[in-house]
């Protein structure tokens, strides 16, 4: 993302004075709300009540927001019932949430996928697991996201 | 870049019914459509929407993609394949263009 | 260190820059945190890495080390993996344009140099190296537009071009775990080496950094969230994940150069191919990474 270190400091500090007077911050920031409607979108309705056996692997520091490993697990048989149908990923802090979605088929074998995403600032990624049987789970951990020193 | 190039990595024999893993990258910007240029003008978001991963034309895998996945998109995942026979790997471009890549696989 | 605290400050004056470095100086000191690199070994493929050698003599400390020690997990993890390193696609370009025909003599580099894996393999290592036709040092960068005037019948590229980057990234991939070592018996580098080790130590710009500032005195410290490495140039081009794209040495020179707030020089220019050549002698025995992974 082509913003310097000036605006990005500029802009964290801004929005820090806005959410702190009680003003939503910059319209280009997604916040908590909208991600809450794009999970309900995934689940038709609810919030996933817990993790259950899926599993969601982020660094703990990404050392550059703009290529941060992702890694989600179901503990799963796929196969007869025990299936996943597909992961959601989300960011809660990025300007929009969504991720990617994986889609599973019994030809997966397992259900598992990594791959690499860019996080705009510090923030929670959420996975949610649909099952093949109706059944939800989420699970939620927070990335933090770290300007680099110089800026260079 | 050039065309975007795909990489596959996929295992060359496996046992029947094996869970094996499959690794793939490909060369694309993945411009996001959150940049803006010198003038100030947003650059239009371009990327890789859509990847799936198919094996003797059935489908495997896929991922439905947002901008927030990363320039030169990587994704590893499983199979279980029955018996030999080709994957066949697909990147389809908000542009609408189509990359290809295609690996075979002997099942013992 | 708030850079905003002190954004106001007036850029003239000597007395100007010299405050501001005093202040910054005690500011990175106080807030110093140290974090060792780590004690892992780089294997790519199979075949091990040099990622710590002997410093030269002369040098101030006893041991150089590759950057790949000063990064995450997740991040070494990208190098040491040839599949996963996003950086092996911009050697697979370099390759198709190796063999690519282009301009009017009919040629691709593959008409003379053949396989690149034969005639390339361990090039990089000694480079940069005299030209005796210019005068001065010639990296891989400057070699390559040679060829491309001189037997192709092209223009140089443009600095930074996709293809330039791609080119020199797949032909210094061929020196893959090669031992850097520069002549510096050769024509008249030495006394390259000489201007490069001033312009190494030289404090310039707003912020009044030498490029030893950060990589020789704080080396291992923080600036701000970044793990200070000693700035060295055996994995370049390199892939950063903050541009997702190759950098090529003298951009990131420049960068580091734009981040001091001093003029830029121009890529290729007479003082950048100095602090090239003492800069890659600085890593003399660590291995060429190129395509390396950085933040």
């Amino acid at each position: 993302m082509k913003i310097n270190r000036r605006q990005a400091l500029g802009l964290s500090a801004g929005a820090a004075v806005f959410a702190a007077a009680g003003f939503r911050a910059a319209p280009a920031v997604a916040d908590v709300a909208a991600t809450e409607v794009a999970i309900k979108e995934f689940t038709g309705g609810i919030i996933p009540a817990e993790a259950g056996k899926l599993t969601l692997k982020t660094p703990e520091i990404a050392e550059n927001g703009n290529t941060v490993p992702v890694s989600v697990s179901v503990e799963s048989a796929m196969s007869g019932d025990d299936m996943v149908e597909s992961i959601a990923i989300l960011a809660e802090g990025n300007p929009n949430p969504g991720v990617v979605v994986f889609s599973f088929t019994p030809m997966s074998g397992a259900a598992a996928a990594t791959t690499r995403m860019r996080l705009a600032k510090t923030q929670n990624v959420i996975a949610i697991a649909k099952m093949a049987d109706g059944t939800f789970y989420m699970d939620k951990k927070e990335v933090k996201v770290t300007i680099g020193g110089c800026g260079g | 870049m050039a065309t975007p190039r795909p990489r596959v990595k996929v295992p060359k024999t496996a046992a029947a019914g094996e869970v094996i893993t499959i690794k793939t990258l490909i060369s694309h910007d993945m411009e996001s459509g959150q940049r803006k240029d010198s003038e100030g003008n947003t650059i239009p978001r371009k990327i890789i929407n859509k990847f799936t991963c198919d094996f003797n034309g059935q489908t495997v895998f896929s991922c439905d993609i947002d901008p927030a996945i990363s320039a030169n998109p990587y994704f590893e995942f499983n199979a279980k394949v029955a018996e030999s026979g080709t994957f066949k790997f697909t990147w389809v471009d908000d542009d609408g263009s189509v990359y290809e890549a295609e690996e075979k696989i002997e099942v013992k | 260190m708030r850079r905003g605290a002190w954004e106001g400050l007036p850029v003239r004056g000597k007395f100007a820059a010299i405050g501001a470095g005093v202040l910054v100086a005690s500011a990175l000191a106080f807030s110093a945190v140290q974090a060792e690199p780590v004690d892992e070994t780089l294997s790519i493929d199979g075949v091990e890495m040099t990622t710590r050698a002997k410093a030269r003599e002369g040098l101030p400390f006893d041991e150089v080390l590759s950057g790949w020690l000063f990064r995450e997990a997740e991040t070494r993890q990208l190098e040491a993996d040839s599949f996963e390193n996003p950086g092996m696609l911009y050697v697979e370009r370099g390759e198709e344009i190796w063999n690519t025909v282009e301009g009017p003599a009919g040629q691709s580099c593959a008409s003379c140099h053949g396989d690149a894996a034969e005639s390339m393999a361990g090039i990089a290592a000694h480079y940069p190296k005299w030209d005796a036709d210019s005068q001065r040092p010639i990296n891989i960068e400057l070699r390559i537009d040679k060829c491309r005037v001189e037997h192709m019948g092209l223009e140089p590229y443009k600095f930074d071009s996709d293809d330039q980057k791609a080119l020199t990234t797949y032909i210094k991939h061929q020196s893959l775990g090669e031992p850097v070592n520069l002549d510096l018996a050769e024509g008249d580098m030495q006394s390259w080496w000489e201007r490069g080790k001033e312009r190494y130590y030289l404090r310039t710009g707003q912020l009044n950094f030498a490029c030893a500032s950060c990589h020789e005195a704080n080396s291992g410290l923080y600036i701000r969230a970044d793990h200070l490495s000693q700035g060295q140039a055996n994995g370049f081009p390199t892939y950063r994940l903050k541009q997702a794209d190759m950098v090529s040495l003298h951009n990131r020179l420049r960068g580091c150069i734009r981040d001091t707030r001093a003029e830029t020089p121009a890529a290729f220019s007479d003082e950048l191919m100095a602090l090239e050549v003492y800069l890659t002698w600085r890593g003399t025995g660590l291995s060429v990474e190129t395509p390396a992974v950085r933040q």
